[in-house]
């Protein structure tokens, strides 16, 4: 389970990038974080996975309090940033330490297999296409079987239909092991595709505005009803936040609202 | 001009190469005949003086045709004397590149890594790079004689500001995203320098060095200038003291084919390890 308890962060130039931030993911489970841009979103998952300090609060993950990097938690980035000069396995390879080559290289091709990068394994990541690099990456961070994986609008710079593929190899690595997961998006749609729960930023400072809960069932058919509902109830939260910047939300009778219509 | 060109046949040859085994030698046969057109004036050029000088229209006494040129290389190749000046030249140039580019490569790393070490040596270097490197002259003679030793130091001066400059800012310049890369995976300070920072600053670094090798013949010049017996700068000073034109020119083709080989050889030992680079960035 990954708790952040009363999280904060003002960086140096006085920029509040969050403000009292408590949330509870579950193990296993899918949270996305939606927002505009500048709601602390990227902010967020860097505390998370260590790369920044948190000014006030603090991140657990189990019984372990996270103060910096953590082997159990990896990172997707908005980038791919894959290191150039290594080809797609040895980028996949990247944090496979202390284990032997054999291993490191079976791990390596049953995840160059889940994102159908096989017989692209030799080449320079310079040859790959945007999506097949950011299955680089994402490869390059399950491979080391994280419990939190954290992903930052991994898919916003591709096509529509990379994205659909890229979600399919997503869950389908998700499934193998289940880790939790925090996915920030700017798309709904996205969203209510992947996640268990949307979680509803606003800025200024960054702060959760509303949570709403995801409960269709998995696989999920993006042009059934359920799913037009629930991506209408998540686009009126995301509405709220943007009008009512200081308004509270009504989570509860947004809940029991849900409870009723499942 | 010809290493644009050849680097941008390598660059598309690698690219056709991932896409399909055999389009890959087709591109490998096919051979850009506009390469040679760069050929084309200096050849002609020669060509019109030559007969200009043979048909009398000029003396060529001043500016030797080619034929006398080539005539008094080969001179000089037969009776040995050319190997023994290439030969003293290249080593000078070789052993003031060593101490210059290991000293720029070793500050250049500190100050590049290391911020407290920056502030403290940066200024002075900076400071020492605005002199002119041929006004050390006087002072190395004073201090190391007028033998090899001063010979050696200037050209090491002249290599060690271009390779410090290089290596300092490629290192600074390192992609801060890539660093995280490291972090996420917490690879230690060791770690990281070695996995992330050293191939990150490699492309930058040949470039440092190929400079550093310039400047290393450049000044090699200059040091035979200041009184030497042997090397090919002192082909030049004795040709203009004893009016032989010929063994000027001689000795400065000598010079440019002794650099371009340097270099080429620069080129080709470290591109392995810059294979993976996304730019045509050797045409430099
Ligand atoms: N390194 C930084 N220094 C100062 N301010 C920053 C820094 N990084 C982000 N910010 C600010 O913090 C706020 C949140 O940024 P970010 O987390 O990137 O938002 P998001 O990812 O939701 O777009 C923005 O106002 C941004 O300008
Ligand atoms: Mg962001």
């Amino acid at each position: 389970m990954l708790s952040l308890e009363h999280l904060s962060k003002t960086y140096a130039d006085g920029t509040r990038a969050l403000s009292d931030i408590n949330l509870t993911v579950h193990e296993g489970e899918i949270v996305s974080l939606i927002g505009g841009s500048g709601c602390g979103k990227t902010t967020l998952l860097r505390l998370i996975a260590g790369l920044d300090r948190e000014s006030a609060g603090r991140i657990r993950l189990d019984d372990e309090v996270l103060s910096g990097p953590h082997p159990a938690v990896g990172i997707v980035f908005q980038e791919p940033r894959l290191l150039p000069w290594l080809s797609v396995s040895d980028n996949i390879a990247f944090g496979l330490d202390g284990l032997s080559a054999a291993q490191k290289k079976a791990r390596v091709a049953h995840a160059l297999e889940k994102v159908s990068l096989v017989e692209h394994a030799d080449r320079w990541p310079r040859d790959l296409s945007g999506g097949q690099q950011q299955r680089v990456s994402i490869a390059r961070a399950f491979v080391t079987n994280p419990k939190v994986l954290l992903l930052d609008e991994p898919f916003s710079a591709l096509d529509a239909f990379t994205r659909a593929s890229l979600h399919e190899h997503l869950l389908g690595l998700w499934e193998e092991t289940r880790p939790t997961v925090v996915l920030v998006t700017h798309d709904v749609q996205e969203a209510v595709t992947l996640a268990d729960r949307a979680v509803v930023m606003q800025p200024k400072p960054g702060r959760i505005f509303d949570e709403l809960p995801l409960t269709l069932s998995r696989p999920r058919d993006r042009t059934g009803l359920p799913f037009e509902t629930s991506v209408r109830r998540v686009l009126t939260a995301l509405d709220h936040s943007l009008k009512a910047p200081q308004a509270q939300p009504q989570r509860e009778r947004d809940r029991q609202a849900a409870a009723l219509w499942w | 001009m010809t290493g644009k060109a050849a680097s941008q046949a390598w660059s598309s040859h690698e690219g056709a190469a991932a896409l399909a085994a055999p389009a890959s030698t087709e591109k490998r046969r096919a051979f850009d005949w506009r390469i040679l057109l760069g050929f084309f004036l200096p050849i002609a050029i020669a060509l019109l003086w030559e007969a200009a000088v043979k048909s009398g229209l000029a003396q060529g006494r001043l500016v030797p045709p080619p034929s006398r040129i080539i005539a008094t290389l080969w001179g000089l190749a037969q009776t040995g004397e050319l190997w023994a000046h290439t030969w003293m030249t290249l080593w000078r140039v070789l052993v003031g590149f060593v101490i210059g580019a290991a000293a720029g490569i070793v500050l250049g790393a500190m100050s590049g890594a290391n911020r407290t070490i920056r502030q403290l040596l940066d200024p002075t270097l900076q400071a020492l790079r605005a002199i002119p490197s041929i006004a050390w002259v006087p002072l190395f003679i004073l201090w190391l004689g007028i033998f090899e030793a001063s010979k050696v130091a200037l050209i090491a001066v002249g290599v060690f500001f271009p390779v410090y400059l290089g290596i300092a800012g490629a290192i600074l310049s390192v992609d801060r995203k890539l660093v995280e890369v490291g972090h996420v995976f917490r690879l230690s300070r060791i770690q990281l320098a070695r996995r992330i920072l050293l191939p990150a600053v490699l492309p930058e670094a040949v470039i440092a060095l190929r400079s550093g090798l310039g400047l290393g013949f450049m000044f090699v010049v200059a040091a035979e200038f200041m009184g030497a017996s042997e090397g090919l700068g002192y082909l030049l000073v004795d040709g203009q003291q004893m009016g032989k034109p010929d063994q000027i020119l001689a000795a400065i083709i000598a010079f440019a084919l002794l650099g371009k080989t340097a270099d080429s050889l620069l080129v080709a030992a470290t591109k392995p390890l810059v294979r993976w680079q996304d730019t045509v960035r050797e045409r430099l």
